[in-house]
């Protein structure tokens, strides 16, 4: 049940209400739970919130980083 | 798609199973607590790849497998009330109650209704002022903010006909719990990813510093499981023992502190009941004393009545990983996914309806 959906801030309206983009599924999520949100920032949605600002870039970091990591303990070992 | 993408997460998965396999030298028993996790392991075969020494037990994380029978009770003796309209989450509707369920209610005429944001049930509310709409909230605290969120808009928007009937359950509890009964056998933890994205690390420290035990937040997709059990692995093998985010993309070490905070704002802890745990001091929450003209349990004056498991049931077991669900003497045969028995075969995060759905996965 903790299901969580990334998708992308396409735009805000009244009262911390923003349009989130789930990969081209618009729906309206509440921005109460993360007010510092964006037009342009990607989240994480749990019914109908968005729970925490999501960066994409850093996804792809953490797996190179994981990826340099297991190449040096594989040459050590 | 980028096939680069798919052919790199492949290269990875197998070098993480390398890891794995080298580092599990002795037996490693790790239990996954969130329901989310037990179904992503078995969709993805993830037990039939591992070592033989790794063994993955599956725990209390699902929010309706550790509902009580009495609790759909009290909520379906709220349906029946003139004039009532009950919201709830669909993952609460085939569940058991004594004699009946949300989805039977329904057919009979009752208006329950499916949502999926707590805010729906507020503007259920506003469009039916001459009616009386009961959420009835179950979750864990990855929802909580939510609920407590649409508790405060309610009030916001005046909704005098809004009320609702919690049943939200706290992690960190259970599992001190767990632990302090003493019956299960664990060697580290693969922890919740979104109820983290609430909490943070800290509630979980008390695993480590009293219990010895290692735990890593983890993320759902196979890669992510993969690098959680190797973290926990490579911690052993290191004299490690402390929590750690593998899922750090989404997981922040603090958690969200403004959901914990609005969550504060309108509940307090209490000890709830669970199903198959009993009752764990401080691990429910409870409208505040500001909110509690909110509060359907008060309200409508809903007693509560322990309804024993149904006969041959091993739920209670399952849930507290004593027993795998096949080691049911209904599993499969009484108690299927079409005619459940008990919860864990009900809920599609159910231990029971994984095993069932997708095999053991560990003859490998």
């Amino acid at each position: 049940m903790c299901l969580g959906i990334p998708g992308k801030i396409v735009a805000i309206t009244e009262n911390q209400l923003a349009v989130v983009d789930f990969n081209g599924v618009r729906r309206e999520v509440s921005l109460m739970l993360c007010p510092e949100l964006e037009v342009g920032d990607y989240c994480l949605v749990h019914v109908g919130f968005a729970m925490q600002r999501l960066d994409p870039a850093e996804a792809q970091e953490t797996m190179e980083l994981l990826d340099q990591f297991l190449e040096a303990s594989g040459e050590s070992s | 798609m980028n096939p680069h993408k798919n052919q790199d997460e492949g290269k990875l998965a197998s070098r993480l199973l390398q890891e794995i396999t080298a580092l599990a030298d002795s037996p490693m028993r790790l239990m996954e607590v969130c329901g989310t996790h037990t179904v992503a392991i078995f969709r993805s075969g993830i037990r039939s790849m591992l070592p033989s020494g790794v063994e993955l037990i599956s725990g209390p994380g699902c929010p309706v497998c550790v509902t009580p029978a009495g609790e759909i009770d009290r909520a379906i003796a709220l349906s029946r009330r003139e004039g009532m309209i009950l919201a709830t989450f669909g993952d609460l509707m085939r569940v058991p109650g004594s004699s009946s369920s949300l989805q039977e209610e329904r057919a009979t005429g009752k208006d329950i209704r499916v949502i999926l944001s707590p805010l729906d049930a507020v503007k259920i509310a506003e469009e039916n002022p001459d009616k009386t709409v009961c959420f009835f909230g179950v979750g864990f605290e990855t929802t909580s903010p939510a609920i407590a969120a649409a508790v405060m808009e309610a009030r916001r928007r005046g909704c005098a006909n809004f009320s609702l009937l919690s049943s939200q359950r706290l992690i960190p509890p259970a599992m001190r719990a767990l632990l302090s009964a003493g019956k299960v056998n664990i060697d580290g933890f693969i922890l919740p990813g979104h109820v983290s994205v609430v909490i943070g690390k800290a509630p979980y420290c008390f695993l480590a510093e009293e219990f010895g035990l290692p735990g890593v937040i983890t993320g759902f997709e196979p890669l992510d499981i993969l690098e959680g059990i190797y973290l926990l692995l490579r911690q052993r093998k290191e004299g490690r023992t402390e929590i750690e985010i593998q899922y750090s993309r989404v997981v922040q070490e603090e958690g969200n502190p403004r959901a914990r905070g609005i969550m504060g704002e309108v509940f307090a802890p209490v000890d709830a009941r669970w199903r198959g745990l009993g009752t764990i001091p401080q691990s429910g929450l409870m409208l505040r004393d500001g909110f509690s003209q909110m509060d359907a349990a008060q309200a409508f004056d809903l007693p509560y009545e322990e309804i024993e498991e149904p006969p041959g049931c091993l739920c209670g077991e399952v849930l507290q990983g004593l027993v795998r669900p096949p080691e049911c003497s209904l599993f499969g045969t009484r108690c299927t996914p079409e005619d459940p028995v008990g919860p864990c075969m009900v809920s599609t995060e159910g231990s029971c309806a994984a095993y069932y759905k997708y095999g053991r996965g560990d003859e490998g």
